[in-house]
Formats: C-alpha cells, sequence, structure tokens
C-alpha cells in the first residue's frame, strides 16, 4: 500500500515518504504548511488514491474531543420516556457515534482526517492521547471498550494558530508542506488544466511569482489562488498576450482570486504606481 | 545507533524525545524507507522534528553530522553501527579540534565554532520559545569531546552589567520554573480567569438539568451554577527601554498570552518607574503620552494592575523627586506609584529577572516592599503565584 499520488494531486516526494511512514508506523501524521497548499485535500487524496473510505472530522473552535468519540443524546430519551417508547430501556438507542468511533468501527481500514486541529480549545488535542495512541476509547454509558478493528490512516491539519502540545507531537509524524518550486507547480497546473496554453501558463506564473514576492504582504497567495486565478483567466477568455498587456498597463487581471485583501490590495496598487 | 545524532539534536535545544527516537528506529527496522540518504533525512525529519521552526536547525545540524556520508553505497550506511559510535565524534570535529579539546589549550577556536551555533540558536528562538526562558544557557557538554562541560552562559554574561548573574543559573526547576512558552503561560493565566465563574451556586444550570433529568430518565434534577461574573478586567503596565531591552521576548511573550486570554485588557507603557505620564505605544515614546491621573481615573478599581518590569534602576528614581533618568519629574515614583496602589489595591508586578538576583539591586527590594511582597518572577511558576495573588 503505496501512496504516489494522484491524478489530480501532485505529491512531492517527501510528502509521499511521509505519508507511507505514518500508515507503515500506524501512526497520525500532523501536516503544516501554508494556507492553500493542499493540507485538507492531501486526505481526500490519499482515501482517493488508496481507495478507501474518508472519515471527516472538521474541528471548529467550540468541538470538544468527546464529540470525536460519541455523544449520548439525553434529550432524545428524555422525550421517549414521556411518550413510553419501548426504546428508552435500552441506552445504547441514544448514543451517537463520533467520526472516531466511526473510523475505529469500519471494516476496512480508512483515512481519518482531523481538519485545522488548532481551532479548538488549547486542551483539545491532549484529551486525544489515548485514543490516539492506543486507537480505543470506554464508553461509560455502554461500559465497554470501543477498539480500533483496523488502525485508521489518521491525517491532521493544523494552520498553526495555537502551538500543539508535546504529549501530542511526539505521537505524530510531522510534514511541512512547503510552497511548490516553479517545476512543481507547472505539474500541478498541468494536472489541473492539461490543455492550456503553455504561454499563459508562462505568464502567469511569473505574475503570480511577482506577486508572491512582495514584502509585507499579509497573505501570499499560493497554490489554490493560483489555480483559482488560471481558471478565472479561462473564464474570462484572457490569454497570454491579454494578461502581458495588462502587465504593462500596471494591473493585473482579476487580481481579486489572488489577493485576498484590501491592505494587500492598495500595498500592489501603491507598488504598480511606482 | 544514531544515538549521537539524537544527542545532538536534544542539546542544541531541538525538543526531541526518546519516543520520537524509538518510533525512527522503528521504522528503520520495518523497513519503511528505501536505504538511501535522502529517505534517511526524510524520515529522520518527519519523526524527530515536530515544529517547522526547527526545520532549518535540523537540516544545518544533519548537514553537519552526516557530512560525507551521502558518498558511502548506500546499503553501507546502515549495516555500521558500531561505526558510527565511534566515528561520531571525528564527523563534528576534526582530529585536530578534538585533540585541541583534550589539550584544553585550543579550546577558544573551538568554542568559538560552538558559540556561534548557539547565538544562531538563540537569536532564532527569540521569537517564543524556551531558550529564552532559561536566558538561552546550556552547558556544553553535550558533545561528549569535553569533560570538562564548558559552559556557554559565561560568555554571556560578558555583555552583561555586573549585577546579573546569570552564570549562577541552575537548572533544578526546569520543569516549571523557566521554561516558558506562550502556552504554557496561557494556561497559567487562565487561571485568573476562573474567578469569574467562583462563587456560590444560585443560577438554573439549563443545560445540566435537562441532561441530568434524563439520564435519570425523566426523574428531575436541579443543576445549579455559579453566577456568571464580570470579565476579570486586567491593566497591564510594562516597562520597556533601558535594562528591559534584555526580556522583550519574555514580555511580548506574556503579552500575547494576556491579550488571548483576557477580553478586558488594557495596557500601558511607562520606562523604569511610574511618573506622571504613561505610553500607550511602545514605539513613541516620546510621542504621545497619557496622563497618569487620567489612566488612574478612566478605569474602576475592580480592574486588577499587572506591572512589568525588572525593577532595576537607582533608588532615586523610586525616591526623589526630579530623579527620573529621562525627565524632571516633579513628584517621586513612589508617590504615584502609591497613588495607583489606593486606587487599584489588587495589584502584583512580574519581574523577568529570577529571583536570586532581587537582593542585589536595592530599586528591586523597595519595588517589593511596595507591592508588599506581591512582586513575582516571570516564569511560569511566577505567573501562576501572582494569578493566586490576585484572585486572593
Amino acid at each position: 500500500m503505496k501512496f504516489t499520488g494522484t491524478d489530480n494531486y501532485i505529491a512531492a516526494h517527501d510528502l509521499q515518504l511521509a505519508v507511507n511512514a505514518s500508515i507503515a508506523m500506524e501512526k497520525p501524521l500532523l501536516i503544516k504548511g501554508e494556507p492553500g497548499t493542499g493540507k485538507t485535500l492531501l486526505a481526500h487524496e490519499i482515501a482517493k488514491g488508496l481507495n478507501k473510505k474518508l472519515f471527516t472530522w472538521h474541528i471548529k473552535s467550540t468541538t470538544k474531543a468527546q464529540q470525536g468519540l460519541y455523544d449520548y443524546d439525553a434529550v432524545s430519551r428524555l422525550r421517549d420516556s414521556q411518550l413510553g417508547d419501548e426504546k428508552v430501556h435500552d441506552i445504547s438507542n441514544y448514543i451517537i457515534k463520533g467520526k472516531l468511533w466511526e473510523a475505529f468501527d469500519a471494516d476496512e481500514r480508512v483515512v481519518l482526517l482531523i481538519d485545522e486541529i488548532d481551532k479548538a480549545d488549547i486542551e483539545f488535542p491532549n484529551d486525544l492521547l489515548l485514543e490516539l495512541d492506543k486507537m480505543e476509547f470506554f464508553c461509560y454509558e455502554l461500559n465497554k471498550t470501543i477498539k480500533a478493528k483496523h488502525r485508521p490512516i489518521i491525517i491532521i491539519s493544523s494552520n498553526n494558530e495555537k502551538e500543539l502540545p508535546d504529549a501530542f507531537l511526539r505521537r505524530c509524524f510531522f510534514h511541512y508542506i512547503s510552497f511548490p518550486d516553479r517545476a512543481t507547480l507547472t505539474k500541478i497546473i498541468d494536472v489541473h488544466y492539461p490543455d492550456l496554453e503553455q504561454r499563459l501558463v508562462q505568464e502567469a506564473m511569473e505574475q503570480f511569482y511577482a506577486i508572491r514576492n512582495i514584502r509585507g504582504l499579509k497573505k501570499k497567495p499560493s497554490t489554490s489562488e493560483l489555480l483559482d486565478w488560471i481558471k478565472l483567466l479561462m473564464v474570462g477568455k484572457i490569454n497570454a498576450e491579454g494578461l502581458k498587456e495588462a502587465q504593462e498597463q500596471g494591473r493585473v487581471p482579476l487580481v481579486g482570486a489572488i489577493i485576498k485583501n484590501e491592505q494587500d490590495l492598495a500595498l500592489l496598487k501603491h507598488l504598480q504606481k511606482n | 545507533m544514531f544515538l549521537d545524532f539524537f544527542l545532538l539534536l536534544k542539546h542544541q535545544g531541538i525538543p526531541v524525545s526518546l519516543v520520537e527516537y524509538l518510533s525512527l528506529l522503528e521504522a528503520l527496522d520495518k523497513g519503511v524507507i528505501q536505504k538511501n540518504i535522502d529517505e534517511f533525512y526524510y524520515l529522520c525529519r518527519i519523526s524527530l522534528i515536530k515544529n517547522e521552526k526547527h526545520l532549518d536547525d535540523f537540516d544545518r545540524l544533519f548537514g553537519l553530522y552526516f557530512k560525507g556520508i551521502e558518498t558511502i553505497t548506500d546499503e553501507t550506511i546502515f549495516e555500521i553501527p558500531e561505526d558510527w559510535l565511534s566515528k561520531n565524534g571525528e564527523r563534528l570535529f576534526s582530529e585536530e579540534e578534538i585533540n585541541n579539546i583534550k589539550a584544553m589549550g585550543g579550546l577558544q577556536d573551538t568554542l568559538d565554532r560552538i558559540q556561534e551555533l548557539f547565538k544562531e540558536q538563540n537569536e532564532r528562538h527569540q521569537g517564543g520559545n524556551k531558550w529564552i526562558g532559561t536566558g538561552g544557557t546550556s552547558p556544553f557538554g553535550a558533545y561528549g569531546y569535553n569533560p570538562e562541560g564548558i559552559r556557554i552562559g559565561q560568555h554571556e554574561s560578558r555583555h552583561r552589567r555586573a549585577i546579573k548573574v546569570w552564570d549562577k543559573r541552575d537548572f533544578e526547576n526546569l520543569k516549571d520554573d523557566v521554561e516558558l512558552e506562550t502556552r504554557n503561560m496561557k494556561l497559567a493565566l487562565k487561571r485568573l480567569r476562573k474567578i469569574t465563574r467562583e462563587g456560590t451556586e444560585e443560577e438554573l444550570d439549563l443545560h445540566q438539568t435537562i441532561k441530568k433529568t434524563s439520564e435519570n430518565a425523566g426523574m428531575l434534577e436541579l443543576k445549579m451554577l455559579p453566577k456568571k461574573k464580570n470579565n476579570v478586567k486586567i491593566l497591564l503596565l510594562l516597562d520597556i527601554g533601558g535594562s528591559m531591552d534584555d526580556h522583550i521576548a519574555l514580555c511580548s511573550q506574556l503579552f500575547s498570552a494576556a491579550k488571548y486570554e483576557f477580553k478586558n485588557l488594557e495596557f500601558y507603557y511607562f520606562h523604569n518607574c511610574i511618573y506622571e505620564m504613561l505610553w500607550k505605544d511602545s514605539t513613541r515614546r516620546w510621542g504621545e503620552y497619557i496622563s497618569t491621573y487620567d489612566v488612574l481615573n478612566k478605569y474602576n478599581s475592580d480592574y486588577k494592575v499587572i506591572f512589568v518590569g525588572d525593577a532595576s534602576m537607582s533608588p532615586y528614581e523610586v525616591m526623589m523627586k526630579h530623579g527620573s533618568v529621562e525627565h524632571y519629574n516633579e513628584e517621586a515614583g513612589i508617590v504615584w506609584l502609591n497613588r495607583l496602589k489606593n486606587k487599584f489595591s489588587d495589584l502584583v508586578w512580574l519581574n523577568p529577572l529570577a529571583k536570586e538576583e532581587w537582593q542585589w539591586t536595592r530599586s528591586v527590594q523597595m519595588i517589593e516592599e511596595f507591592t508588599e511582597n506581591r512582586m513575582f518572577p516571570l516564569t511560569i511558576r511566577g505567573i501562576g503565584e501572582a494569578v493566586e495573588a490576585l484572585k486572593s
């Protein structure tokens, strides 16, 4: 079982190795990197590439670790007891499985994505230590231990908004997706838009890198922005000449796809004027 | 078999642990990678390094340690464990250097080189790593080739004023006394936030009541909750400039942690001691200021005041009028401090200097007296104690 990227996902050699090592070692893989470099996408592509089922657990600021395991729906039970429903006698009817449980329960090895783990409270990762280590947890209501039938391939993405605790990090492999170099980026564009005119790609890359290299940008555009932009250029039927012409006049067509905030836009305008 | 490489990383301040090292060995054992140096490097990286800020250091050290290895044929790398152990010192230092160290004569060259490494590392970590908490010193016995245990710290202290005894640092309380990261600070400060939920239980906790009642399958069970009090209000007064320059990184960590934890956080800057003016913007200390009287009036007495400063100055700056080093103050610093104390009875002073050093500076003792023993070192434990003091 080797992951080598998919038809529309170019994985660099080190990323492939990281994924394969974490599959072989059955350890979670923590993925960090600039926004838009395909962190979340990675899990989807691994699932696709290895033909596995994917479970996604999106983390929000209010997410508790427990929710990944299970929820006890006490309110339904109360209602059922008032209505005299027979179901009420069996507590297991009111245990709602979380993503982790679902993944543990699957009959084959699956991919579990814990997306944006840094969004949660700082204690969140600590609450999952044992679960990720042993791939089991205890359900008090049912008085039984839930153990993974097959240890899932766990991909954890983080945007670095919070530091993750050391104890948690020790249990993961870590890979930082750096911004792709020019050759890789060209490949990525090729995969997404195979029929694109090469001159347009060159010209777009040129301008894209120029913008990316501006010092002091609050949000550097990354791969996903480039892809969006190229798509827009195609839809807007702007060709290489049009792009070049615009540049000579000191503007970037459809710049909104690359620059996402006012300050950066102002900075760009300011630079173009001079 | 790569134990020395692991130790090298460890002693260069990269937080690696045995667990990670073992998992690396296990992965090697399982044949996760092809036997070539590139894949070996990737595997080391993903298993040992857990934060991108260490990646660069790791690359540098990996390069240093495995210099020349890429020319060895692939298979042999993994078959010469004994060799690794005996040779690795030579990889780090040339034979000549080892001899130098042994002789203790030509030590300086080697020291300089190592200190270059350390210096680089310290600078890199200014941004928010535990290294700054320890003053960036480490006993350099780590390389295994130095029986004397050269202390880099001694070099550091030459740049500082004589009153600070950095070299005296002992590492006994490494865990909660020195190691500082914003995460730890946030956790320490979080305890202060708790007071907003303390008190008698007088509010109905609807959610828990429903939950408990339904868990009892319909038998009503009331759950109460302490009334939510107003959020804690913090007035943070930070010393900047002069001797505080040494502690900028530490203070900014505290600042960011405090900003994260407290909604009602107000902050002002001062220099050395409080006088009639405070600054809102640390970079414009000579421009916009706000009168201390205004600050006194603006905030209710339920604000808790946290001073952050090393309190190291000439005693005149505290006790005498016209004592300030940078302007002609009409009233002595202590007068202003007492005004603050009269208004805001809940106050603490966090001092970035280690507690053992306080006794060497007269003004620190004066300020400590002023705070009525509520001066705490700016460490996790110190912050914890300060929070306790503010709660009581």
